[in-house]
């Protein structure tokens, strides 16, 4: 017999690691969030655009940084999101909350599975930047921008829990694909905004996450790392918050 | 209740036996539901509901649809809490966790997830567990080996209800929530489930177990609390509960009208249904006396007591 902290130890890895696994295994989920960012990457910065950043090192900085935080956003929204609307709607959730599964230990399971998706995009990221992106950057500015972004899927982990609380499994894929893809234009970090309405990336969370890993990079930034850290742990506690309270009473 | 002796592997549990248990409870009731009320909106699903479940026996709740049955075993697993009334779990909260500890379920409408194998289910579930089975002494018991490897969304119906209940046992429970278990299994794996139930209350395991299937409280239960409107209107054993409403049928191929028979005492209902005669009555002896006396070449009598599911009906017709 285990003693309870090695027992609680023994939960929670394993609801990780099942959680990592079968989201590895779901080829709806794995291939968009692994080999999209990547790709898109490839595609614009590289192929569309090479020619344009190979003399200008921020732009290709603003193209990894940008490419790298729609590839944070994913797993996190995603598997929260929809994957919560789902396992609600459909029972699982009510019947871990009736066995002896301790409270945040389904919470912390998505999360680090998030943030593995996010390790492994980063992985892929940081190997065709520097190599095909004409990205120059020191290995200590790589580890903090490597850092930054798989800490970062956790204001969008907040995100999509919140959405999962609140909307039906139908639903779900919808508004977070709304939210996701408004998201990514309105923080202005893959398409320039209109000069006169650049200050709606303000409301957005990856816009704060953007200046972090530029700022890491030593590219022009906007704002400080405190306001911006403090914006996303702002956001990932007050979500998760109202989230996990909405769950604990009616699941 | 006629026990089956089963050769299986040894599930015995320290912590499922009396008297070893660190947990609470009161005059050996596992679980209990006191003077509960709950309402959803202007809707009363349950109405001063009392309910206990105690060490080594298999409590069957039944009730007709709308009855208050999910509700009951919800509030009993910490899923709900009660507008007035206690729930009680192993002497606590439903909702601490200790007490779930204790317990294992099986839900009536659950997906899980249908990319992990099923020995990769019961390896996480066990995981909540102070002392569970291992992955294949759970399925060994419960006869799913073969199982074993398969991903959960390729499974039937009813081998999903089979890996379902290797989940719900593999944490060792001493109380066991079971949710129509055999819904979709066939008569074979309907039986294997059973006789796994039986060696489980053997072992000083309590079970709640809703279901539809009468024959199947008939078969399993100690006892049987009977729920309408939110209310148990009967509780006791298989036997109390059949002799709560005394009714015999008597079926035969006679010449004596059913109208005529209708009216005699003692007769509840008769009628005519493929060429035989129908009679459900409450005094037997008196009724059969007289159809033998008025009709010499009556044949093909059968005569049986009511089971559980004509009671069930009998108890319910007024309150659904």
């Amino acid at each position: 017999m285990m003693d309870g902290s090695t027992r609680l130890l023994r939960t929670y890895l394993a609801e990780a690691k099942y959680e990592s696994l079968r989201t590895l295994r779901m080829p709806a989920f794995g291939i968009p969030f692994l080999a999209l960012p990547v790709s898109l990457y490839l595609l614009l910065a590289v192929l569309l655009f090479g020619d344009a950043i190979r003399g200008d090192p921020h732009g290709a900085v603003y193209m990894f940084t940008g490419f790298s935080v729609m590839g944070v956003m994913g797993p996190g929204m995603f598997g929260f999101g929809v994957l919560v609307a789902l396992e609600r709607e459909q029972g699982l959730l009510a019947l871990k909350r009736a066995l002896p599964m301790p409270p945040m230990a389904y919470l912390l399971a998505k999360m680090l599975m998030a943030m593995l998706f996010v390790a492994i995009v980063m992985a892929t990221m940081m190997l065709a930047a520097p190599l095909l992106g004409h990205v120059t950057l020191s290995a200590i500015a790589f580890l903090k921008i490597a850092a930054i972004t798989i800490l970062g899927a956790l204001p969008f982990c907040a995100i999509g829990l919140f959405i999962g609380t609140r909307t039906s499994g139908k639903a779900a894929p919808a508004v977070t694909n709304l939210l996701y893809l408004a998201m990514i234009y309105l923080s202005g970090f893959l398409i320039p905004l209109p000069k006169g309405v650049q200050w709606i990336a303000l409301a957005s969370p990856a816009f704060y996450l953007d200046q972090l890993a530029l700022s890491a990079a030593g590219a022009p930034s906007h704002g400080t790392t405190v306001m911006h850290v403090i914006v996303l742990a702002g956001v990932t506690l007050l979500l998760t918050s109202i989230a996990v309270r909405r769950l604990a009473r009616v699941g | 209740m006629q026990r089956m002796s089963v050769e299986l592997p040894p599930i015995a549990n320290p912590e499922t036996h009396p008297g070893a248990s660190g947990a609470p409870e009161c005059d050996g009731r596992l679980a209990e539901l006191s003077g509960v009320h709950k309402r959803y909106g202007s809707t009363v699903a349950l109405d001063g509901l009392d309910l206990h479940v105690s060490r080594g026996e298999l409590l069957a709740v039944l009730g007709p649809n709308g009855a208050g049955k999910t509700t009951t075993i919800s509030l009993l697993l910490g899923l709900q809490k009660p507008d007035t009334g206690t729930a009680m779990l192993f002497g606590r909260s439903p909702q601490a966790l200790e007490s779930r500890r204790e317990i294992g379920v099986m839900m009536q409408e659950v997906a899980l997830a249908p990319e992990l194998r099923v020995r990769e289910h019961i390896d996480l579930v066990a995981s909540y567990y102070a002392n569970p089975l291992t992955p294949q002494a759970a399925m060994e018991l419960t006869h799913t080996c073969a199982l074993a490897d398969r991903p959960y969304g390729k499974l039937s119906g009813g081998q999903k209800r089979q890996a379902q209940f290797t989940i719900a046992i593999c944490g060792r429970p001493k109380l066991l929530f079971l949710d129509e278990p055999t819904v979709g299994l066939d008569v074979q794996a309907r039986e294997m489930m059973w006789s796994t139930v039986r060696r489980l209350v053997n072992d000083g395991a309590a079970v709640v177990l809703t279901t539809h299937y009468l024959e199947e409280a008939e078969a399993l239960a100690d006892r049987v609390a009977v729920l309408a409107k939110g209310r148990v209107i009967a509780s006791g054993s298989v036997t109390e509960i059949r002799a709560s409403v005394v009714r015999t049928r008597i079926r035969c191929c006679t010449s004596v009208a059913a109208e005529e028979v209708a009216e005699w005492p003692g007769v509840t209902d008769a009628g005519i249904d493929q060429n035989r005669l129908h009679i459900t009555a409450i005094n037997a002896e008196a009724v059969l006396r007289r159809l033998l006396a008025a009709d010499p070449d009556l044949g093909e009598l059968e005569v049986r007591r009511a089971g559980l599911a004509e009671v069930f009906t009998e108890l319910t017709k007024d309150e659904a």
